[in-house]
């Protein structure tokens, strides 16, 4: 797929009718479609262990990706698929992945909660939460310790700020900043729900960005259903943290329309009235909606911007079906950069040979 | 080839490495300012700076979490634990992000960060500030587990440790250094992991040891042979993680019989593992069970007279050897 990136710190020259959000439209269409057809070959059994899709949330992903640089690193939880795309991951490699076969992303070693690109600038889909936090903000700390003008963006969910590794990645950072050495954007995917706990049962202070505010880490809540606010709000941001390396906050309110996972088909922390109320702010909706009204775009347009999807997922999940899993061989590569004893020298001092 | 003490060779190693590497840095708990309770930091703030020698908050997760982090992007992070019994706060950053990434990423990056820090007994410090990690470190693939039991291997297993591409869990006898030894000057000096040695040389029984335990077992060893009881041949693992079991084998080829000399409890612990590996790589050279030397299975205690009833000694290992080979105790 084409990629959505552009030099950060580029305004948007028309608010509404560049070509970019066309593109970014066309992005939201395929992630939503990828995701539907990871689901399906979940439920084919072709895909295995967990997945979580992130339906509902697109606008998250491609607002804020779309506003970085080459170079920039993301890492996020393990609702990762989105991000892969959004950066420009080859989707057959992704799809590949969630297959578990060897022309995966991560070699099939990874799967869906820990797809790995960083050529493209994903450092990780992390499976236990809120512990990727914490690499972020060192990464972040790299970036400016190599002085390079690159910035570390870290997603989690609402659910991820109750874990002990947040604080300590809020506080690490709050101070690395004081002094430029922290460019990272912390963004928050507050879909309501830690896996089936509201936001209510789960965190004692709703207002999450003041949770982090506490660590002296600046933040805002932004409309993560509307593209052009996330965006908007990236563009902004992104500028700022990467000229003065200290870290920001972005709230992304959004709501995911799938379950929790493939296994969570009942539900029963949400009801169906609340799903189909969310449903009607489907970010791709909304997009799609402004681009017609301001700029013009047709049904013709969005036709071919769905069979363009289609097409390309096809091509992603046809890739995957025929690749081979890894061979036997490879089940212990890559377990350390080299394997057991170093062959025995004749002197156990190695200095004494040169 | 200078005497320097283990303490000094842990100081040395870091100092050259930071000379060598401008991506080497320093983070810890009072390291800078404080300049470390072991004082192995003193001055290093001074000479490098709070770029490179961070001063972190106590969050062991925080302090080994943005270290992976700043590992799989490009710098080779040295983490000072207070002591080690601290790092297991972070034991998800260390099992499940450091030692992992390297494998579900599929080989996209390496994390090259070592943990290092006073580790075992101390004197009178009960039951939090008292323990040994390596079997517990050592039982995780995507980790190295290093125990150096002289000044030269501190150093030189230090550099090795720093110049990797993987996370190492470096653990410091705390009782050794002060202890002084002989260490190569030469700033490319450096131990290889998995290369176990032989610490002494014997004919009737092989001992098996690392860290701290290993000066106690040539201690024992020296005392035997000056009374007449055995000649033992000691061997130093120096790494638990690569393990490197053929000098191990090799020796008991000659002995038959073994001993296993560890200061962490028993159940589970990395005697077992060498035991088992021994008992089942050379079963029918062996002329008697191999026998372990282990701590007591009990927190340990903060009265004096029960602690040193809690870790092996000297007496231990003499008996263990006696009982191998069926001599009277």
């Amino acid at each position: 797929m084409a990629k959505a990136k552009k030099e950060s710190g580029a305004a948007v020259a028309d608010p509404a009718c560049a070509p970019e959000w066309t593109e970014l439209l066309r992005q939201m269409i395929f992630i939503r479609r990828f995701e539907e057809a990871t689901e399906n070959a979940f439920r084919r059994g072709k895909i295995g262990g967990y997945l979580h899709v992130y339906i509902g949330q697109e606008a998250v992903a491609s607002g804020i990706v779309s506003a970085l640089q080459p170079g920039d690193a993301v890492f996020c939880g393990y609702r990762d698929h989105a991000q892969a795309l959004a950066l420009g991951s080859d989707p057959g490699r992704v799809m590949a992945e969630l297959y578990g076969k060897r022309t995966g992303i991560s070699k099939g070693k990874g799967g869906s909660m820990h797809l790995f690109d960083v050529e493209h600038g994903l450092y990780g889909g992390y499976g236990i939460v809120g512990g990727h936090l914490t690499l972020a903000a060192g990464a972040a700390y790299s970036f400016r310790y190599r002085e390079t003008d690159n910035i570390a963006v870290c997603y989690f969910g609402d659910g991820a700020m109750n874990i002990g590794s947040f604080h300590e990645a809020m506080n690490m950072a709050g101070l690395w900043g004081h002094q430029g050495m922290c460019p990272i954007i912390f963004v928050i995917e507050n879909n309501g729900y830690a896996m089936g706990t509201s936001i209510e049962r789960h965190s004692a202070l709703t207002d999450l960005a003041a949770r982090v505010r506490a660590y002296d880490i600046p933040g805002e809540k932004v409309d993560g259903q509307d593209l052009f606010a996330v965006r908007g709000v990236a563009d902004r941001v992104v500028r700022q943290v990467r000229e003065t390396g200290k870290p920001y906050c972005i709230e992304a309110v959004t709501y995911r329309f799938s379950g929790h996972g493939a296994a969570d088909i009942l539900q029963p922390y949400r009801s169906k009235e609340e799903v189909e109320k969310h449903r009607h702010r489907d970010p791709i909706g909304i997009l799609r909606a402004r681009l017609g009204e301001v700029c013009g775009l047709t049904h013709a347009d969005v036709k071919a911007m769905e069979e363009w999807a289609a097409e390309e997922v096809a091509k992603a999940v046809k890739f995957a079906e025929e690749s081979d899993p890894p061979a036997a061989s490879e089940l212990f590569d890559d377990v350390i950069a080299e394997h057991g004893p170093r062959p025995v020298a004749e002197s156990d001092y190695e200095s004494e040979h040169e | 080839m200078s005497e320097k003490s283990y303490r000094d060779a842990i100081r040395d190693a870091m100092i050259e490495e930071m000379e060598r590497d401008p991506n080497v840095l320093i983070m810890g708990e009072d390291i800078g300012v404080y300049e470390g309770t072991f004082r192995i930091t003193a001055g290093m703030l001074k000479k490098y700076g709070p770029k490179r020698v961070i001063d972190t908050p106590i969050a062991e997760a925080g302090m080994i979490g943005t270290a992976v982090g700043m590992a799989m992007t490009g710098l080779r992070p040295i983490v000072e634990m207070m002591t080690m019994n601290f790092s297991i706060v972070a034991a998800d950053q260390i099992i499940n992000h450091a030692g992992k990434v390297r494998y579900f990423s599929g080989g996209q990056v390496d994390v090259p960060i070592v943990i290092r820090g006073p580790h075992g007994a101390g004197v009178q410090l009960s039951a939090q500030h008292s323990q040994s990690f390596e079997s517990f470190y050592g039982h995780f693939p995507g980790l190295h587990v290093v125990a150096p039991g002289t000044p030269a291997d501190a150093k030189g297993l230090l550099k090795t440790a720093i110049r990797g591409r993987d996370p190492v869990i470096f653990l410091e006898s705390a009782a050794l250094y002060g202890m002084k030894g002989e260490v190569p000057d030469d700033p490319d000096f450096t131990v290889p992991f998995g290369r176990s040695r032989v610490a002494r040389e014997g004919s009737d029984v092989t001992i098996v040891s690392y860290g701290r335990m290993l000066q106690l077992s040539l201690t024992v060893a020296d005392k035997l042979s000056k009374d007449g009881g055995a000649e033992c041949e000691v061997i130093d693992l120096r790494t638990l993680r690569p393990l490197d079991l053929e000098p191990v084998f090799a020796s008991v080829a000659k002995t038959h019989r073994a001993i296993v000399v560890q200061e962490q409890w028993k159940p589970y612990g990395a005697a077992a593992e060498l035991s088992a590996s021994i008992t089942e790589a050379m079963f029918d050279e062996l002329d008697a069970p191999v026998a372990r030397v282990t701590g007591e299975d009990v927190p340990m205690p903060y009265a004096r007279n029960l602690e040193l009833l809690a870790t092996p000694h000297e007496e231990h290992i003499e008996r263990a050897v006696r009982k191998v080979m069926y001599a009277n105790a």
